[in-house]
């Protein structure tokens, strides 16, 4: 779709609007594949929802195709691991899906058999073994799963490395910009001045369907905590298994205990997942569910100092899978957004699918599930 | 109320006016390091008065205490660079 | 961990002349009231027990007013958080507090200014009145060898105070020049109350050099700070102390009314003439809406407590008062304000976040408090960036963003209400 034909000499191949980590993986793997590109953001680098995630690199099994660009981004991120700097806190700590009872057992074993017979390395834990791994749980947990080669990052200066990365090998970068439309020659920005650019990628997140009509990409409000530093607490990434059942219910609030250790000893406490919540306040009720929730699973959690929470907003699409590739009604247009919970994990993938389609590359998965204009995105509780 | 509390601070008894917040004893008992920073600089008390966070010390088993705020308690184990 | 819940018709937040005022005013007036302060007692920072000396007459008055009254107070409870309107949380060493209010009046005070320089993160090197603090609370300081050091009227009064206890000061090295203080000499003298202390202090002083201009531009030591250099003009010279005591003048604690929404103004809290802020019902008082010294902080807290209380009349009374001393802390403020020169103290390898330990380095090429916190961790760490976010915006002029409960680092439990019934009702 990116015809030669197409690149403007004046201007740039492709413009990217968001500076988050979708938009700045979109912008690397661009620059790599030597298009001429530019990043616009209004904010700083990583300032959406991209520094208000947790950056747990997790493998996850929803549907087939979630699995699959879970599966391939975390691959990639694997690969990149050695060359990440150290502000990155890149560790390759494993996530640990907890069961409470026989029925969470049960998915343990079925998790067990998806991962394995796809080649994700899995390890069934008893109660024991458990109790062993992560000594702070409480008593009478059943088991668990433990996802070996999953990790944890710290999104805002990861972001910040790919952009960088991306600039060295020729990407501009220009913040304080504000994009009021994308236009038929590149984007406008709110002064009246156009990035002249051949294809614009919406990476705007939450707000990408400002910019175009025709897609759906809802907020959905998340809320998390963070302790001072308490090395040695935590060693794995910590779920309930339970989240599963609640996290996609679209019709109800929810909370799931999931934690996660900090290289530096801080322990990141989530989570929760609200729908049509558009404040950024924090909600106290449901910030006070979710502390019950993880102090249910981790009863020493209460009496850590805890130092700030916040809140951010996942780009939700309806079937929890995000749009890469050209808008159905628009060639110049091709969007990179609607990661909701998983965008730290799938930014890569994403980047790569995308550029793979503007130059007409063959892609190492599939990506047509993820194409804009796919049918049958089904809603995501149906 | 005694006029004397001993609370232990790493390891050792001192003996303190009741009323007197652990950053003073600690001081008292002669160390100006309170903790280490993340770097590894050593620290102690900068405000006094609650807001700084450099006088953490672990108390009774609770780490990242602030001790200029706290008041010694009779038999209160004490240990810095918390 | 306990949880106690109390009810109030008034809850006072901060236990400094200001708050003690306001509440002895309102409680006059038959309303329930009740104080929390982060503090063990009451007093704030001027008031301050002190293990070894009386406090003067005008505390004392106060005190004991405050003790002779209805009002009820908690102390060691730093309050963290407004889950709900009309109900704060606050946190001690071994307990929690839920407390149901029907108006709120904040007289969260001042905390001293911090400007990184090298050495400044040294053990013993600490603000002004942070070692008179400590040494208020007990810390033995005879014989010492101090450098007094920042900007304020603060450095003169805790000088006099050390010297009092028995301490050598070296030398008070105040950032401001001689003519912004000459300019403030001649507005004492409309004011003899003041004009008497500065005079008392001066007495006090005798012996010890005072030098404007001047300030310390590093600080060194092996384990401890051992030695200051200090700059005045051209001229450059070691001295050798056991503490420095350095704050650069004061600045409001606004954390807890940005927390409930108030509207702030020059880093102030911004009050109207019954000193309400832009939220109804709630009140500040003190130096959390500007800072003015002990006369305006009780005044204000008169003028709040009565306001509470419908006595709007009262309140008007001081009115003129208030006026008298908002124009003092006006002139005050300016002979103190701080010197561009400052700004180059900080070396490339100066923390200026000390909680994170982030140096000036990494933060030149960052362009707003934001981008710092999220590239860098500056302001990320427990104290919030109460330290360093005034730094920071001396430093580079950026702004800190929304406060978020904690207001206060907590324990995670500390935001849970326990789940056993309402514990009776207090006043
Ligand atoms: C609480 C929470 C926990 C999470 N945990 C995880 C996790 O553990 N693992 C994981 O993989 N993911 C997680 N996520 C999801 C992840 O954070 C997001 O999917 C991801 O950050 C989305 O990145 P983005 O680049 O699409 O959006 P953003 O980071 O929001 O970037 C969009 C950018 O576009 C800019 N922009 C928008 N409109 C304009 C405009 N008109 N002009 C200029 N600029 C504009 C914005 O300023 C912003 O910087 C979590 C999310 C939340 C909220
Ligand atoms: C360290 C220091 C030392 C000082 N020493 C002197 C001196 O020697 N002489 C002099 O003339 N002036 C001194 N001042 C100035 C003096 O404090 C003011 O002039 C005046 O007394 C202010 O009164 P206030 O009631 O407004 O505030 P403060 O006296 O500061 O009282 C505020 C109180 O609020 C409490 N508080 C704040 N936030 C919370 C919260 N979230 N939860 C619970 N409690 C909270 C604090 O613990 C404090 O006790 C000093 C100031 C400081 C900061
Ligand atoms: S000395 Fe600053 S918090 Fe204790």
């Amino acid at each position: 779709m990116l015809g030669h034909s197409k690149m403007t000499t004046a201007g740039f191949d492709v413009a990217i609007v968001g500076a988050g980590v979708v938009g700045a993986a979109c912008a690397l793997e661009c620059a790599r594949a030597g298009l001429r590109v530019i990043v616009l953001d209004r904010d700083p680098i990583g300032g959406g929802t991209t520094g208000a995630g947790m950056g747990h690199l997790v493998v996850m099994d929803d549907s087939e195709a979630q699995f699959a660009l879970t599966r391939f981004s975390c691959s990639l991120w694997n690969e990149r691991g050695v060359e990440l700097p150290p502000e990155v806190e890149y560790q390759k700590c494993g996530t640990i899906w907890v069961a409470a009872d026989e029925v969470e057992m049960a998915e343990v074993h079925r998790k067990q058999d998806f991962y394995s017979s796809r080649g994700v390395a899995v390890e069934v834990l008893d109660y024991r073994q458990l109790a062993e791994a992560e000594p702070n749980l409480r008593e009478g947990l059943v088991g668990g799963l433990l996802v070996r080669d999953d990790s944890v990052l710290y999104p805002p200066c990861a972001t910040r490395f790919l952009i960088e990365k991306a600039q060295q090998q020729g990407a501009v970068l220009r913040l304080n910009s504000t994009v009021a439309s994308l236009g038929s020659h590149g984007p406008v920005l709110s002064d009246g001045s156009v990035v002249s650019a051949g294809i614009t990628v919406n990476a705007a997140g939450i707000s990408s369907p400002q910019l175009v009509a025709g897609i759906e990409v809802q907020p959905r409000k998340g809320h998390l905590l963070i302790t001072d530093r308490y090395p040695g607490f935590l060693n794995h990434q910590v779920v309930e298994l339970g989240y599963l059942k609640r996290a996609h219910s679209v019709t109800s609030d929810s909370v799931a205990f999931n934690v996660q250790p900090r290289k530096n000893g801080q322990i990141l406490i989530g989570s929760s997942r609200q729908y049509g919540n558009r404040e950024k306040g924090i909600d106290a009720l449901l910030l006070r569910q979710m502390i019950r929730q993880a102090t249910e699973y981790m009863p020493e959690l209460k009496n850590l100092s805890t130092i700030r929470a916040w809140t951010g907003f996942r780009p939700a699409t309806r079937d929890n899978l995000p749009f890469i590739g050209p808008h159905p009604n628009n060639e110049n247009i091709c969007l990179a957004t609607g990661h909701e919970g998983l965008g730290i994990t799938t930014s890569l993938a994403t980047a790569e699918l995308l550029v793979d389609q503007l130059l007409k590359r063959p892609s190492k998965i599939p990506y047509e599930p993820y194409l804009p204009g796919r049918s049958g995105e089904r809603r995501a509780d149906a | 109320m005694p006029e004397f509390v001993t609370i232990w601070i790493n390891g050792s008894a001192v003996r303190v006016p009741a009323g007197t917040p652990v950053s003073i004893a600690v001081l008292m008992a002669g160390h100006s390091e309170f903790r280490r920073s993340v770097s590894g600089e050593p620290r102690g008390p900068l405000c006094g008065m609650g807001i700084c966070m450099e006088c953490r010390v672990q108390i009774d088993n609770q780490a990242h205490c602030r001790s200029c705020q706290i008041l010694c308690q009779e038999g209160m184990t004490v240990r810095t660079h918390d | 961990m306990i949880e106690q819940r109390y009810r109030t018709d008034i809850l006072v937040v901060g236990a400094g002349p200001a708050g003690v005022a306001a509440a002895f005013r309102a409680a006059e007036s038959g309303a329930r009231v009740l104080v929390v302060d982060d503090n063990p007692q009451c007093g704030g920072q001027i008031w301050r027990a002190d293990s070894k000396k009386a406090l003067d007459k005008d505390a004392t008055k106060w005190l004991d007013r405050i003790r002779d009254s209805s009002v009820k107070f908690l102390g060691g409870l730093k309050v963290f958080d407004r889950p709900e309107p009309g109900v704060m949380r606050a946190e001690g060493f071994d307990q929690v507090v839920a407390c149901r209010f029907e108006k709120l009046i904040l007289a969260t005070g001042a905390r001293e200014r911090f400007l990184p320089f090298p050495g400044w993160t040294l053990p013993n090197v600490t603000g002004s009145g942070g070692l008179q603090a400590l040494v208020k609370a007990g810390l033995p300081i005879e014989g010492k060898r101090i450098v007094v050091a920042g900007s304020g009227p603060l450095l003169l009064a805790v000088a006099g105070y050390l010297k009092e206890r028995g301490a050598k000061i070296q030398i008070i090295a105040e950032q401001t020049r001689r003519f912004d203080l000459v300019k403030l000499g001649l507005r004492l003298l409309k004011c003899p109350k003041k004009l008497q202390q500065a005079f008392d202090l001066k007495m006090k002083l005798q012996g010890i050099p005072y030098l404007t201009n001047c300030w310390p531009v590093s600080a060194s030591g092996r384990n401890a700070v051992e030695s200051v250099t200090l700059q005045q003009g051209p001229k450059e010279w070691a001295v050798s102390c056991d503490y420095l005591a350095c704050g650069f003048h004061l600045l409001p604690n606004t954390e807890l009314a940005e927390l409930l929404g108030c509207r702030i103004e020059k880093g102030s809290v911004w009050v109207d003439e019954f000193q309400e802020t832009s939220v109804q019902g709630l009140y500040c008082v003190g130096e959390s809406c500007g800072v003015g010294g002990l006369e305006l902080a009780l005044v204000e807290g008169e003028v709040a407590g009565w306001a509470a209380t419908n006595l709007k009349e009262k309140a008007r009374e001081r009115f003129s008062e208030r006026r008298k001393w908002r124009g003092f802390a006006a002139g005050l403020n300016r002979a103190f304000e701080l010197r561009r020169e400052l700004k180059k103290l900080p070396t490339p390898e100066t923390f200026i976040c000390r909680c994170e330990d982030v140096p000036f380095s990494r933060l030149q090429s960052e362009h707003s408090w934001r981008s710092a916190k999220l590239q860098t961790r500056c302001g990320m760490g427990p104290c919030q960036g109460r330290v360093c976010g005034p730094a920071t915006e001396f430093l580079f002029g950026w702004k800190t963003e929304s406060v978020r409960p904690p207001v206060f680092p907590v324990r995670l439990g500390s935001f849970v209400p326990s789940s056993a019934g309402d514990a009776p009702a207090e006043s």
